[in-house]
């Protein structure tokens, strides 16, 4: 990147060296080369973690331990994704996690947050705007206060060990996901709805035909961020699931590498955990890339109205 | 209510269309305000019921009045040190995580060639899983054979015990922390985008150089941004547990051991549920606290610009 910019700004340095202006010039490319440099080496260090991680599930044990680091190892050993995957029952831990845990969540919060940002920015009655209030105070309460009420709550029902805790409050909405999507509903224009009111079509008619159409974008954002969340929840698990086949996929490498940790069990794991910790992050990075601009653009969207 | 309205209800109908609204508003809002009773309303007021109790869920509770919020100070040996520990965390975390933030997003904001992809990779870290980024840090910044202590070495420098040394394992934690700041970046060049460029031309015109235009025109006009995202990272940071509890456990030497990790463990480990929330009320009211101050002195530095919707 840095030789681009300079052999862009090289002929202008060339034309200016006439025009008496150098000291400035000068300044300014040495500017830029700093920015890129500045640049590049933040970037690199964002990068360097997952650089190692990704590299480090490809190499033999005595590599990952090798002074000077084994930047590129050679052969690549493809074979521990296989190997680490097959460690523990892995396969059991992602099916807790997708089909239990993240996917249930993704469908229950959408849903229940659109159903809700309706009634929140569609509907003009009185008392909606103190209720939103109350819903945006809500955001702030920390969670270590209600979760201990929550925690007795789920035990007498018995769902202590199960996904019941993590899914059914999905069910109600959540406070941020309904904010983004009021949000997006209110960009609607109210010409499209009141048409079809006057045409005698219900509010919920609008909303599953006009309204959610119009509104995939938030959709999308909000359901690919409830899956990752999911996905990525470690508190959660950590407080309901106690039993090991029971675990969702980030709290069974935390195991792993605790069982690393044991002298008598590190013997050779750490490329499996490395493996293991890639292929979790790898729906991460393609979810990001599939989705990176209107992720980017709604995570701007809650600063600046908020 | 116009007369043309009350005109138009038919006979048989009990609500006026006001009312009928209402209904409907309440009718979508009511999967939330259903839940906010179940999950907001009613734990919180539990949880200030079992601050005055002695409960360990086996037996029923028993009342205890003050004791658990006074024992709390005056009988847990470990209090001193998660509280001093979270305020040196959220001390540093939030303000400095703030500004790296600002200046990044600034740093983007400059005319660069493949801003999104820059972009992309400053956001990234922040929704890496957890468990992924603290497993990852943990080996590269390990004092025998972390990549990090093994380039240190070679640069003819003693290795850092990041992790294992008490002094080094909070600084280090709070760089771990900044490294994902991603979402805060992202918010800030969002706002730095919607800085209007006449303003800039003006104080150019005016013979502003590029560090007044940065001083004058950029923060105050991003005033309010800075406010929220320093809100949002003071209250994440007197709540961090994960980041701590999987990266360190708390040590070495109950270095990084957080108020919410010792609450965790009174409720969870030791069954102390009384004592837990009454932790968590006390916490809530700092919180609370906090964030008021907060907007107290914004109105002395924080711009609300008119213009914006």
């Amino acid at each position: 990147m840095v030789t681009t910019q300079r052999s862009i700004e090289f002929p202008s340095i060339l034309k200016k060296y006439t025009s008496k202006k150098i000291p400035f010039h000068l300044g300014q490319v040495l500017g830029n080369a700093l920015r890129y440099i500045i640049l590049v080496a933040l970037a690199f260090s964002f990068i360097l973690p997952m650089y190692w991680m990704v590299t480090s599930a490809l190499k033999t044990d005595a590599q990952v331990y090798n002074i000077p680091p084994v930047w590129i190892p050679n052969p690549a050993h493809w074979e521990n994704f296989w190997v680490g995957w097959n460690l523990y029952d892995y396969n059991r831990y992602l099916v807790n996690t997708v089909f239990r845990y993240a996917i249930p969540v993704m469908f229950a919060t959408t849903l229940s947050s659109a159903f809700v940002a309706y009634g929140f920015s569609r509907i003009q009655w009185r008392g909606r705007e103190a209720f939103f209030a109350i819903l945006l105070a809500t955001m702030m309460i920390p969670s270590q206060v209600t979760i201990v009420p929550i925690f007795i709550i789920f035990r007498q029902l018995g769902w202590i060990n199960s996904y019941r805790p993590l899914v059914v409050p999905a069910f109600f909405g959540s406070a941020w996901n309904i904010f983004l999507m009021r949000q997006f509903f209110k960009s609607i224009p109210r010409e499209l709805s009141e048409a079809a009111l006057i045409d005698g079509a219900s509010e919920l008619t609008v909303l599953f035909r006009i309204i959610l159409p119009l509104a995939k974008p938030v959709l999308t954002v909000v359901a690919l961020f409830a899956f990752m969340n999911a996905w990525n929840d470690y508190f959660g698990p950590l407080i309901y699931i106690g039993r090991r086949e029971q675990f969702p996929i980030a709290l069974a490498i935390h195991q792993l590498r605790i069982s690393y940790e044991d002298p008598a069990m590190s013997a050779g794991l750490y490329p499996y955990l490395m493996a293991i910790s890639t292929i979790v992050t790898l729906p991460i990075f393609g979810v990001f890339f599939l989705a990176q601009r209107t992720f980017i653009e709604q995570i701007s969207l809650t600063g600046l109205k908020g | 209510m116009n007369f043309a309205t009350i005109k138009s209800v038919r006979p048989r109908r009990f609500l006026t269309p006001e009312m009928r609204r209402t209904l409907t508003g309440l009718f979508f809002i009511s999967p939330w305000l259903i839940g906010f009773l179940i999950w907001t309303i009613y734990p919180l007021i539990a949880s200030l019921y079992y601050s005055f109790h002695r409960y360990d869920l086996m037996r029923p509770p028993v009342y205890l009045g003050l004791t658990n919020y006074i024992d709390l100070f005056t009988k847990d040996p470990r209090i001193g040190k998660v509280t001093s520990n979270t305020l040196f965390y959220v001390g540093l975390s939030a303000p400095i995580g703030v500004v790296a933030a600002f200046l990044m997003a600034s740093l983007l904001n400059t005319k660069i060639k493949f801003r999104s992809v820059f972009r992309a990779i400053f956001f990234f870290p922040s929704i890496v899983p957890i468990v992924v980024s603290a497993t990852v840090w943990r080996f590269l910044l390990d004092p025998k054979w972390g990549a990090v202590n093994a380039t240190i070495r070679a640069l003819r420098m003693s290795a850092i015990p990041f992790l294992s040394n008490p002094d080094w394992a909070k600084p280090t934690l709070i760089g771990i922390h900044i490294w994902a700041q991603g979402s805060a970046i992202v918010i800030f060049l969002a706002s730095l985008q919607e800085v209007p460029r006449s303003l800039y031309e003006a104080a150019t015109v005016d013979g502003a150089n590029s560090w007044q235009r940065f001083w004058n025109v950029t923060i105050p006009m991003c005033s309010p941004v800075i406010l929220y995202n320093l809100i949002m990272a003071f209250i994440g940071g007197f709540q961090t547990f994960v980041l701590p509890y999987i990266l360190t456990g708390g040590g070495p030497n109950l270095a990084t051991e957080m108020y919410a990790m010792h609450l965790y463990r009174n409720a969870f480990t030791h069954l102390r549920m009384g004592k837990a929330s009454a932790m968590a009320w006390i916490l809530f009211i700092v919180i609370v606290t906090f964030t008021i101050l907060l907007f107290k002195t914004s109105a002395r530095w924080v711009y609300y610009g008119g213009g914006e919707e």
